[in-house]
């Protein structure tokens, strides 16, 4: 593999940039691995990067039944933060966004981690106490955040109206170190190291079966032939439950078309990442200059990807509202993702009834921040057979215990 | 240089000049324009720079598809970015600006990053920045980030001064698109009797046949258009609609169309944009083609452009892009742009054709007319820096090394063909076909987008089903590069993309790193991203992409057409919901009063309810103290109004109750009150209130304020869904009634003053009863149950007698010095008490038995809904924390949302607990500060002083007390 | 935006008018079931990629609770019913089978 550096650019710009090499390379399956990947998405990707990376374990394939990276890793609004209220959701994604800070240099591979800052609104005497209780929990948990007042927001955020006639800006949950990161570059970031170790990225190569005796998981059917395994992992968001169906058991999961949107681009106006809850938006700034806004979720099972309406009005008037300036900008793109909603928000890391298979899935509106944390968490499970401390409390059998990690008193809707 | 003709101009008004500035220099143009006419015809060739490496930027197009030419519009208020000015009408004192330079449009410096483009390739930020990490987040990102975006942002403190507005409509079948084939599906369903909307996104109707002069049935395309048009506004059935674009299609025929109704008369008394939301049975979507680019270097030059835009500049506006125009084309269409150039006098010295042999109609006419044709030949090099001086000619088939001649022209119009506008066609999941004769992506009509009953319900017409009135032309050649084997140097300098600067070169690097799916492509080197989203690039960049591949153009497909079809005003989509009225607003009977008491607003959902009534010169939080003190002291009065209010009724009620409710309710005796629990079907606790049998088989269930709508929806559901044979229904009441609590030990004095035709005392009607009759005359439901700890009456009014009501209590509560109280004395009062209080003690994450309510779920009952959920293994576990009161020692106030920290840690590093505080306040009647808080086995721990976190960020020490810290007997309330 | 038919009321209306319920036909297990039954009641769904019976309500409209028969692929409306219905009418199922010959069935 090429190291990629200044120097190398400014090698190829002397012949061309003739000499780059292929970012992944594309080869046909072999008959069978060590690990098999569903999923060739941020999850899936990261999780065959650290078997590699910590466990090892190289004899990988990774399957992509589109394009890697084209499911939720490239269609989210690419928000990293760790301020969460539960222990075990504050420790998954706190692991993630610290693995975000030094994933550029892990990968070489820039995947523009801009730790801008994050903040989320309180407009009601509710979401107040909600988001300092959620301050309390983070000193504990080793995550930073400060509840700041309406005066500091208006100065990270001079573009917000802090005095709407609805919901006045009582403060915000701040944590300064989360941010964006581009989406697509952490996908090829990963698709690049995982291929440089020798792992096989599959594109174009759809899981159509799943083959098991005893209990076990022996080989996946797909479009390009069966490919066995000793240990199979599902990581595929919104079509777990697909996925689920062919191995034969059921997941708590129904999958929803989450919306968002861009708009044209602008000089810069908002150097920061702004979530409101409770009028059900949020907007950050991309490096290109456009305003990057993600609306709510529909409520009925949909696996279209195509835009609707009436969430991007609900959330645009929410944002006009706090953000006046924006009437006069224009729209420019809208599109949805099928996101993948649990019993209790929250996401799934865990054994299946299958012995040698395991899932990773259940994000809901919110995976992205989570990539390398989740990668991390499921390649110890896969490798051990048993999860570590940062996997343990998402057991897909936690429903039927009803150890719910509920994050909905401080998280809002939002991601 | 372009300029204005002497004569002709369909569109445009010469008696009425119109004056207006781009930059700050005074320009004239005439009534009927587009800004971009005016300009060229102003001889402003240069109009912004470009994205990546700040080129220099003209107009390309003449529509919609417009990538270059964007301003920044109007002043103020109404500044506004990214204007495209070929679809920005032109009005007098208009005042554009162009973006992306510093310090002007004709010196750049960011113009350096062009100098530089060989050490910016596609996605060259990937791979450089990376170390060292500190300078990636101090330098390179704030860099990258301060040389984002396009046009300027408005003004952090702009309040729009236009507004907007939206309207529902409802037809059989919408057409999108006034050109002949719309023109034409819109006349026939308005024959068959159908509701028909005909919109067209420009001013005037006819598309490209106007243009073109060409004959529709017989009769000249100007005169058929006009006749049509008056023909179908005369029609009942039908709505015209100009300046009006079919923005995005989607499911079952939901369709928006945005109307720019005055954005050329700023400050008139209008909307400024109108978006129709349209249900249509069928979309008809005559949205013509767009014409291709061709890929040569130098194409980017200010004064290349599309060969179809300089007809159009020259036909509609008496405008032409130079003196000297070439044109360099692959088909015959484009030979109408120098018959029309020559027959205005512009010199046209050759049409390059990169055809082997030019053998149509089309180009014997220009022939014919002494227009030099050249066969077999490209364009190897356009000539110039800010507008093009010359072009450099080669053998089409070559890679470009031999020049043959170098033509001197001021202008260049380029034809690589066209292709269907299929945006509508797609958005709601239209599939494409690839046209092999034609070269072209069309509709493919047994993939259509599919409605609710499953029939397609999109159909494309005309150009925009790749339908093309060509008799007598000769074949096109595909052509996606030129020369057909250009070298790297060529290829490097041919952009695909002018706005984000995409070459061809980037896409065949991407193609060579592996980024070779379609959507890779674009992601990885941002064709087609900018805000014309690929109209003009998309398919160049897919050609060169699959040729790059080795496959073919269909196997490489293209990327997602999302809406809107152009970008349209985010303050449209906001539409009139804006302001205090962005969202519903629900109001109690008093809040006109609540209003002129200067209340401090709270809002719960869509109600607000006052928090406290400060007055001059007091805080919220000695107004609080002030309510409270008062209430504990004398009497107050709380408007609880928007407390649910929701009737249960019929022979099963009883029972129905019971499942609802954790404890038992079917036993309660007419005349009672009960406070009850609601749970969710895992145990967790959803919602509290006090429930009355009002009489044998009917039960009034108060619900929280921001329960009412959810717990009514549960209570539907289970009697519609599951127990539909039982005898019962429901009726949510919460708005029919006012509802105002008299609190205090001179509550029943005040309503005694008012009169009662009942009882008031003790002994008749005793806490936890309810009587109905008259209070001052009106009719009235009362409830002795409190939420403070005090003689209360809570007294339900018929909601059109709530403000009279409330003031006969404020007039006969004078003497006791009443007063109105807000939710915070509320619930610091309930807190004194140690009633919990949904949402704060409970957070979806509590069972009743967290918050010592085991006496609330009967043991007696078979099932209630939740039961089922209590009985799994973590619900019953004794680790579970629980619900006491808390006291610091010192008398401070815990924070929000304090825990108690234990020693040692967790295995991923977070401190242990063993508790949190769930409420937290200064109590003003016991002068300290009181918690409750869920506690590690808290209530066998009373006594015990444990640590929280304290606001310093140390700890600080609280006492495990009983949660009920006023009046633990109920001497007060129960009087 | 889905265009919804009530048929309760018989009023078609926009999407908007109408709340999500989730899957239809799932049993209740109250105190007493296994486990797994009332993981499978609660949480365990079918998530289908295709045909998916569901429950809505008209609750801007009529107020009633009704079940439909909608594919999660395309957004067709099979056909919607009454939600005292303990399984999809025949015909709504033979219409399906038409449409979408592959399908299982609803079990």
């Amino acid at each position: 593999m090429t190291r990629y550096s200044a120097f190398a650019i400014a090698r190829e710009a002397m012949r061309q940039h003739t000499g780059w090499q292929k970012a992944w390379a594309s080869p046909e399956p072999k008959a069978h691995y060590d690990v098999v990947i569903v999923g060739a998405g941020g999850h899936g990707l990261a999780t065959a990067y650290y078997l590699g990376k910590n466990f090892g374990i190289t004899n990988v394939a990774i399957i992509e039944k589109g394009w890697l990276g084209g499911g939720n890793t490239g269609r989210n609004t690419t928000i990293i933060r760790s301020n969460y209220l539960q222990d075990p959701s504050a420790a998954i994604y706190e692991k993630a966004r610290s693995l975000y800070e030094t994933m550029s240099q892990d990968l070489n591979y820039n995947v523009m981690f801009s730790p801008r800052g994050v903040m989320m609104l309180a407009q009601t005497e509710h979401e107040v106490r909600g988001y300092k209780r959620t301050e309390m929990a983070n000193k504990l948990q080793g995550v930073e955040t400060r509840f700041i007042g309406p005066a500091e927001v208006k100065r990270l955020v001079p573009i917000m109206n802090i005095e709407g006639p609805r919901y006045p800006v009582l403060g915000a949950l701040w944590q300064a170190r989360g941010g964006t990161a581009r989406h697509d570059a952490v996908a090829w970031g990963y698709a690049r190291a995982c291929s440089a170790m020798g792992m096989h990225v599959i594109q174009n190569c759809e899981v159509i079966g799943v083959e098991s005796v005893g209990g076990q998981v022996s080989a996946v059917a797909t479009t390009k032939g069966t490919i066995g395994c000793n240990k199979l992992g599902i990581v595929v968001a919104g079509h777990s439950g697909h996925l689920a169906n062919m191995a034969g058991f059921r997941l708590p999961i129904e999958s929803v078309a989450l919306q968002a949107m861009v708009s044209e681009p602008i000089k810069p106006a908002m150097d920061v990442v702004v979530m409101a809850n409770t009028v059900h938006g949020y907007m950050s700034q991309s490096d290109k200059g456009e305003m990057v806004i993600g609306g709510g979720a529909d409520h009925f099972n949909n696996y279209t990807q195509r835009g609707s309406w009436q969430h991007i009005e609900e959330t645009v008037r929410a944002l006009i509202e706090t953000f006046p300036m924006l009437s006069r900008l224009k729209m420019l793109r809208q599109w949805g993702g099928i996101v993948d909603m649990t019993g209790d928000r929250s996401p799934i890391i865990s054994k299946t009834p299958l012995g040698n298979t395991f899932i990773n899935c259940g994000w809901g509106t919110g995976g992205f921040k989570a990539i390398p944390g989740s990668g991390w968490a499921m390649a110890e499970l896969i490798a051990k057979g048993e999860p570590g401390s940062l996997a343990r409390d998402f057991s897909m059998f936690r429903f039927r215990e009803g150890r719910f990690i509920d994050e909905s008193v401080a998280a809002g809707v939002a991601h | 240089m372009s300029h204005r003709l002497g004569t002709g101009g369909r569109l445009i008004d010469r008696a009425r000049p119109m004056d207006f500035t781009f930059n700050g220099k005074s320009m004239r143009g005439y009534a009927g324009d587009s800004l971009g006419a005016a300009l060229l015809g102003a001889g402003q060739v240069l109009v912004g720079r470009s994205f990546k490496y700040h080129r220099p930027r003209g107009i390309v197009a003449s529509g919609a598809e417009e990538p270059n030419a964007l301003v920044g519009l109007g002043e103020g208020q109404r500044f506004e970015p990214n204007q495209r000015v070929t679809t920005t009408e032109l009005f007098s004192g208009l005042k554009a600006v162009s973006q992306n330079h510093w310090p002007s449009l004709e010196f750049d410096v960011g113009a350096v990053n062009a100098k530089l483009w060989r050490f910016f390739p596609a996605g060259f930020y990937y791979k450089t920045f990376i170390s060292p990490r500190p300078l990636w987040k101090h330098v390179y990102e704030p860099i990258i980030r301060r040389s984002a975006g396009l046009g300027k942002a408005p003004d952090a403190e702009t309040r729009d001064a236009d507004r907007y507005e939206q309207l529902y409509a409802y037809c059989d079948v919408i057409v999108a698109g006034g050109g002949v084939a719309g023109l034409k599906a819109a006349r026939q369903a308005a024959d068959e009797g159908k509701r028909v909307i005909l919109t067209e996104q420009n001013p005037h109707f006819g598309g490209r046949a106007v243009v073109d002069g060409i004959e529709v049935e017989g009769q000249a395309a100007e005169d058929w258009v006009k006749a049509q048009v008056a023909a179908l506004q005369a029609m009942p059935n039908v709505t015209v609609l100009d300046r009006t674009m079919v923005s995005g299609v989607y499911d079952h025929g939901y369709v928006l169309a945005y109307q720019r109704v005055a954005d050329h008369t700023p400050g008139a008394e209008k909307p400024r944009h109108r978006l129709w939301r349209v249900r249509a049975g069928q979309v008809i979507s005559a949205t013509g083609a767009i014409e291709r680019p061709l890929s040569f270097a130098g194409n980017d030059i200010p004064g290349v452009m599309l060969a179809s835009a300089i007809r159009d500049f020259v036909v509609n506006y008496a405008v032409s892009p130079g003196k000297k125009v070439a044109i360099v084309t692959n088909n015959d269409d484009a030979y109408r742009t120098a018959l029309a150039l020559h027959a205005v006098g512009v010199t046209v010295p050759a049409v390059i054709d990169a055809r082997k042999e030019v053998t149509g109609d089309l180009p014997a006419k220009a022939r014919a007319a002494g227009i030099r044709v050249i066969e077999d030949c490209a364009v190897r090099y356009v000539e110039g820096g800010k507008s093009v001086t010359g072009v450099q000619l080669c053998r089409f088939n070559s890679d470009g090394g031999a020049v043959i001649e170098t033509l001197a022209c001021d202008a260049l119009g380029m034809s690589g063909g066209w292709s269907p506008v299929v945006h509508l066609w797609s958005h709601c999941g239209g599939k494409l076909t690839w046209d092999e004769g034609r070269a072209l992506f069309r509709p493919d009509a047994n993939r259509p987008p599919l409605g609710h009953d499953g029939q397609g319900f999109v159909t494309c017409v005309g150009a925009s089903n790749g339908e093309f009135d060509d008799e007598g032309e000769a074949a096109m050649l595909p052509v996606w590069l030129m020369p057909a084997q250009a070298s790297y140097e060529l290829r490097a300098k041919a952009w695909l993309d002018p706005q984000n600067d995409v070459k061809v070169s980037d896409v065949q690097l991407a193609a060579k790193e592996g980024y070779a799916s379609v959507e890779h492509t674009k992601r990885y080197t941002t064709l087609g991203m900018a805000t014309d989203q690929g109209k003009l690039s998309n398919i160049n960049g897919l050609a060169i992409l699959s040729d790059a591949l080795g496959q073919p153009i269909p196997q490489t497909g293209t990327t997602t057409f999302r809406p809107p079809y152009t970008p349209i005003s985010i303050g449209a989509i906001g539409g009139e919901a804006r302001g205090g009225i962005f969202q519903p607003l629900r109001k109690t009977p008093i809040y006109d009063w609540h209003m002129a008491q200067g209340a401090y607003w709270e809002p719960v959902g869509h109600w607000r309810r006052p928090y406290c009534y400060p007055k001059t010169g007091e805080t919220h939080g000695d107004a609080v103290k002030r309510e409270i003190n008062q209430v504990r002291k004398s009497v107050g009065l709380l408007d609880a109004s928007t407390l649910g209010k929701i009737i249960v009724k019929g022979p099963d009620a009883g029972r129905f109750m019971d499942m609802l409710y954790t404890n038992m309710m079917s036993n309660l005796k007419v005349g009672k009150c009960r406070y009850g629990l609601m749970c969710n079907e895992n145990g967790f606790l959803s919602d509290d209130g006090v429930v009355a049998r009002l009489s044998e088989d009917t039960f009034l269930c108060h619900t929280t304020s921001g329960g009412a709508d959810r717990i009514h929806g549960w209570m539907e559901d289970w009697l519609q869904c599951e127990w539909w044979d039982w005898k019962v229904h429901v009726v949510n009441l919460t708005e029919q009634y006012a509802q105002i609590a008299v609190v205090g030990p001179n509550a029943r004095k005040v309503i005694e003053k008012v009169g009662a035709d009942f009882d008031l005392s003790a002994e008749s009607f005793p806490f936890m009863d309810w009587k109905e009759g008259k209070i001052g005359g009106i009719e009235a439901r009362a409830f002795r149950i409190s939420f403070s700890g005090e003689l209360s009456y809570e007294i339900a009014v018929p909601a059109s007698k709530g403000q009279a009501f409330w003031d006969k209590l404020m007039a006969a509560g004078a003497e006791f010095g009443v007063m109105p109280y807000g939710t915070e004395a509320l619930h610091v009062m309930r807190a004194e008490k140690g009633f919990i209080m949904i949402g704060d003690e409970t957070d979806g994450t509590v069972i009743p038995q967290d918050l010592g309510l085991n006496w609330a779920i009967s043991k007696k009952k078979e099932d209630f809904l939740g039961k089922r959920g209590m009985e799994r293994e973590a619900m019953v576990s004794p680790d579970r924390w629980q619900l006491v009161g808390l006291e610091t020692l010192d008398g401070s106030v815990l924070p929000d949302g304090a825990l108690a920290p234990l020693p040692g840690k967790n295995d991923n590093g977070q401190q242990e607990t063993q508790g949190r505080v769930t409420s937290t306040y200064f109590s003003p009647t016991l002068g300290k500060g009181i918690a409750m808080g869920i506690v590690h086995n808290g209530p066998k721990r009373m006594g015990e002083v444990i640590q929280f976190q304290s606001a310093a960020g140390g700890t600080v020490a609280a006492r495990i007390v009983d949660p009920c810290f006023y009046d633990k007997a109920g001497e007060k309330q129960n009087v | 935006m889905l265009l919804l038919t009530c048929p309760c009321c018989g009023v078609s209306a926009e999407e908007t008018e109408f709340t999500n319920g989730g899957e239809a036909h799932l049993k209740r297990f109250g105190p007493g079931s296994s486990d797994a039954d009332y993981e499978a009641y609660m949480f365990a769904r079918k998530n289908p990629r295709g045909v998916h019976f569901e429950r809505w309500r008209h609750a801007y409209g009529c107020g009633k609770w009704f079940l439909m028969a909608r594919d999660t692929m395309t957004l067709e409306v099979y056909g919607a019913y009454k939600a005292q219905t303990t399984e999809p009418p025949a015909d709504i199922q033979a219409k399906i089978k038409a449409r979408r010959p592959e399908w299982e069935g609803y079990k």
